[in-house]
């Protein structure tokens, strides 16, 4: 009963959005204050009814009801509460409806916060909100239904045991919320170009949405890369696997977009490039649905694909952004930008960072797609890998980090960096010095690309640092979003030092152990005591351990383990990890290879923690600035003021 | 509205800006033919061919597992076939197919490399004294830079080189003897008749 009822509910909601759609973009486009009224009531409803459904399909797992195929195919009568919730998302029509479910969110947060918008214009963005959610509601309930019955089974198929973890239990919510959150800035951006308007405050009320959007997006990234990291048993954070690109791409578009808004906002320049960002951003973010879900690309993230449903999702694909490329065509020209600037400007070092920043958006783009586009057109099979990744990408990103610790200080219009010009030089010596000094002091070598990296994360972190604390100095008022981009560069910095040290100073090691052997590495001991079976709820294991110490003095214990869950059985590694602020030690259980040997990885990570505690600290900046006086003021009225191209649209009756 | 600011026609910058329009639209006819090749099955991702086959077998000369005073190189082999196999001690399915390489030596006709990866070599000596040593001769590759020249994805793979010394096949995987009479045995034939080909 409660799954049909889950169904129910959807269909309920699916009518809803059409609802919302109708009301919201009829309504505006005809002028009809009643229908536009109506739009956020519908908005409510069917935040209401995708929540009872999501609910419905929780309750589902929970009380192991097994007569419907997608908990009979993705939960076990022994999986723990944890991950029956969990579950839920754990694959193909779960997403979907988690994807939904927090598009009706974001949704519902637009009505909420948006009563002081200009009536018509808020009618269109949640009516172009609406559009996303009607179409992908047709697509769950078409092909994708949670709620398809089965006999009942006596048991299910178990959650895959990759998924089984709490990081990933949290990584798709995470990861959702900032996807799908950049439908908010795409609606905005849709429904400027719908108005033919554009102007200083339509970017003020954009921007918090984009950046809390964007926050999500960089915690969803952070928390995969961690999971990659102790999970996968490989101890690599990042791997340009596709379905790691598809999340990157958007997170790159929506850096870019957020850098351009601060200029729509104070300068009233790039307006159609801020729109077109906003359209890519969306895009790229369907684009990474599509590509995960297709199997058009090779991942080896095993998501189950299908290709007929990759044509829906590519129809819908084509149906918002060719419509909105289109509509953006149409009406860009007519936006014109009102003011210039120097070529020293706070302008032209964003303009530079947007450049940068799309590059290599363009190159993860080119690196992921290659393949396909090679095959399609008949020039043979390659597989574009890390290689390729990891030099490609420098190019653009090398200048935009010392871009970003210059940039911060310039003034809008003309900037005067003559006057910082020996401040930067100091902080890039200073950067330079403690690069040296650390590289050659605590590991063994240097090269040039490692203190090329660390000088520039150093010298980020000084500029960010240095501005919140000059004006404090000066006794000036420190706004939240200034903080806010401080923190947010600062982050930057930390990621930057944390991704030279790691990659340069990593250490590791395949080798074979057995009970009472004792292998040094970074000056690290590590003794392998031997191993026991143990036991979870839902799989078996073996359990090592390894005791480290340094100069006799013992540093951690690790217990790896190699399980084997009992119902997909398909072995998986727990990395035994001894965490540190300035190292990680790694010990990965591999296989049983005789005569009480055991294969076994070692590493030793310097600084790896950098790399998740700068994407933290880039989330927490965004969080700063959101919360910034100048979004929580009455929007209608601050924007007045403000308002670039003068005349008020007509209000239809 | 604001006015069209700057000597650009609407016109223009209305076809100027349906460049990321069409770009997108080419993106999205690729991934639509791409979709319908999978869909057809004219197309299946995860069948990689390594990029080697057909090309000159990388050179390699490194230290002999056996003695490390001693070198091993492929260069010893040239003009004849032979079968190179990357394994390690640390893997667990190349002990699955130890006993299918002991077999292929004792058949013989066909010289055996190994290519000991990312291994321990006194670990690698107890295992061969342990299960039987089917190679010709052992390369040690310490650092894995050889694999990494070859293309090699994980252990096990076994590559086999024509007396041209161009890479004719790789095989993925624990080798076993079907695979081996299905996949190596007649290459290795038509290898032996052709030219200038005598093992």
């Amino acid at each position: 009963m409660i799954p049909e009822l889950g169904h129910f509910a959807l269909v309920l909601a699916f009518l809803l959005a059409c609802a919302t759609t109708f009301f919201g973009l009829v309504g505006a486009w005809q002028g009809r204050r009643t229908w536009m009224a109506a739009a956020p009531g519908a908005v409510a409803g069917q935040w209401v009814f995708v929540t009872l459904g999501f609910g419905c399909l929780t309750y589902a797992f929970i009380t192991h009801d097994f007569s419907v195929a997608y908990v009979a195919h993705n939960s076990n009568s022994q999986l723990p509460l944890l991950y029956r919730i969990a579950g839920v998302w754990g694959a193909h029509e779960g997403s979907l409806l988690l994807w939904l479910a927090i598009l009706s969110s974001w949704t519902l947060a637009v009505a909420f916060f948006s009563g002081s918008l200009p009536e018509r214009f808020r009618a269109r963005v949640l009516g172009v909100l609406g559009l996303v959610s009607m179409t992908f509601m047709a697509f769950l309930l078409s092909t994708s239904s949670p709620f398809a019955r089965q006999v009942a089974e006596l048991d299910g198929a178990d959650l895959n045991p990759l998924l089984q973890d709490p990081a990933l239990a949290l990584h798709p919510p995470m990861l959702y919320t900032g996807y799908v959150g950049t439908a908010v800035a795409f609606a905005f951006a849709v429904a400027a170009l719908l108005e033919g308007r554009l102007d200083a405050s339509w970017a003020r009320w954009t921007r918090p949405w984009t950046t809390t959007a964007w926050l999500f997006l960089t915690i969803g990234i952070a928390l995969g890369s961690w999971w990659a990291y102790y999970v996968l048993g490989w101890g690599g954070w990042w791997f340009w696997d596709a379905v790691e690109n598809a999340s990157f791409m958007p997170w790159l578009a929506s850096t870019a977009l957020i850098h351009s808004l601060a200029v729509t906002e104070k300068r009233g320049l790039f307006k159609s490039w801020t729109l077109l960002l906003a359209v890519f951003a969306f895009s790229l973010s369907l684009l990474g649905t599509f590509l995960v879900r297709s199997g058009v690309v090779v991942s080896v993230h095993a998501f189950a694909s299908d290709p007929s449903r990759g044509i829906f999702i590519l129809a819908l694909l084509a149906f918002f952004i060719i419509g909105a490329l289109a509509l953006y065509a149409w009406r860009a020209p007519t936006l014109g930008s009102d003011a210039g600037f120097e070529l020293v400007s706070r302008e032209s070092f964003l303009l530079i960072n947007n450049a940068l920043l799309v590059a290599s958006a363009g190159v993860v783009l080119f690196g992921t797609l290659m393949p396909m586009f090679m095959d399609a057109f008949g020039l043979g099979k390659i597989s574009v890998g890390p290689p390729f990744f990891n030099i490609a990408f420098l190019i653009p990103t090398l200048p935009l980090l010392a871009l970003i610790g210059i940039g911060m200080h310039a003034g809008w219009k003309q900037a005067r960096l003559a006057r910082l010009k020996s401040r930067f030089l100091v902080l890039l010596g200073a950067a330079l010095g403690v690069a040296v000094l650390v590289c050659g002091a605590f590991f063994s070598h240097l090269s040039f690309m490692t203190v090329l990296g660390f000088t520039l994360g150093v010298f980020v972190c000084a500029s960010a640092a240095s501005l919140p604390i000059e004006r404090w100095r000066r006794g000036e008022h420190l706004s939240r979003a200034v903080l806010g981009m401080s923190v947010a560069h600062l982050g930057i910095g930390l990621f930057t030092i944390g991704v030279t040290v790691a990659q340069s100073y990593k250490i590791e090691r395949d080798i074979s152990m057995a009970a009472g052997d004792s292998y040094s590495m970074a000056g690290y001991a590590f003794h392998f005591a031997g191993t026991k079976n143990v036991s979870g709820p839902n799989w078996d294991g073996v359990e090592g351990e390894v005791s480290i110490t340094r100069n006799g003095r013992p540093v951690a214990t690790l217990h790896p383990q190699k399980r084997v869950y009992r119902v997909q059985t398909n072995p998986m590694t727990q990395a035994g990890i001894a965490v540190g602020p300035t190292r990680d030690l790694f010990v990965a259980l591999g296989e049983d290879i005789g005569a009480g040997r055991w294969s076994m990885r070692l590493q030793y990570k310097p600084f790896i923690r950098f790399i998740w505690l700068g994407a933290l600290t880039m989330a927490l900046g965004g969080a700063i600035s959101v919360t910034d006086r100048r979004y929580r003021r009455n929007p209608a009225r601050a924007a007045a003021p403000a308002t670039l191209d003068g005349g008020e649209a007509k209000h239809g009756a | 509205m604001a006015p069209e600011s700057g000597p650009v026609p609407v016109a223009t910058g209305r076809a100027r800006a349906l460049v990321p329009a069409l770009l997108f639209a080419v993106l999205l006819v690729v991934c639509g033919i791409t979709l319908y090749k999978i869909s057809n099955r004219q197309l299946d991702l995860h069948e990689i061919k390594s990029p080697l086959i057909g090309r000159p077998a990388p050179a390699f000369s490194l230290p002999s597992v056996a003695d490390p005073t001693v070198t091993v190189s492929n260069a010893t082999f040239a003009g004849r076939t032979y079968v190179l196999n990357v394994w390690g001690t640390w893997c667990a399915e190349c002990r699955a197919e130890h006993g299918a390489l002991l077999q292929i030596a004792r058949r013989g006709g066909v010289a055996v490399l190994g290519l000991d990866w990312k291994d321990d070599r006194s670990a690698a000596i107890r295992y061969l004294a342990e299960l039987g040593d089917p190679y010709t001769a052992i390369a040690a590759d310490d650092d894995g830079r050889v694999a990494i020249d070859w293309g090699v994805y994980g252990a096990p793979e076994t590559f086999l080189v024509g007396p041209d010394g161009l890479i004719k096949h790789k095989h993925v995987g624990a080798l076993s003897m079907s695979d081996w009479d299905k996949e190596f045995a007649p290459k290795i034939a038509a290898l032996a008749k052709s030219p200038g080909g005598a093992p």
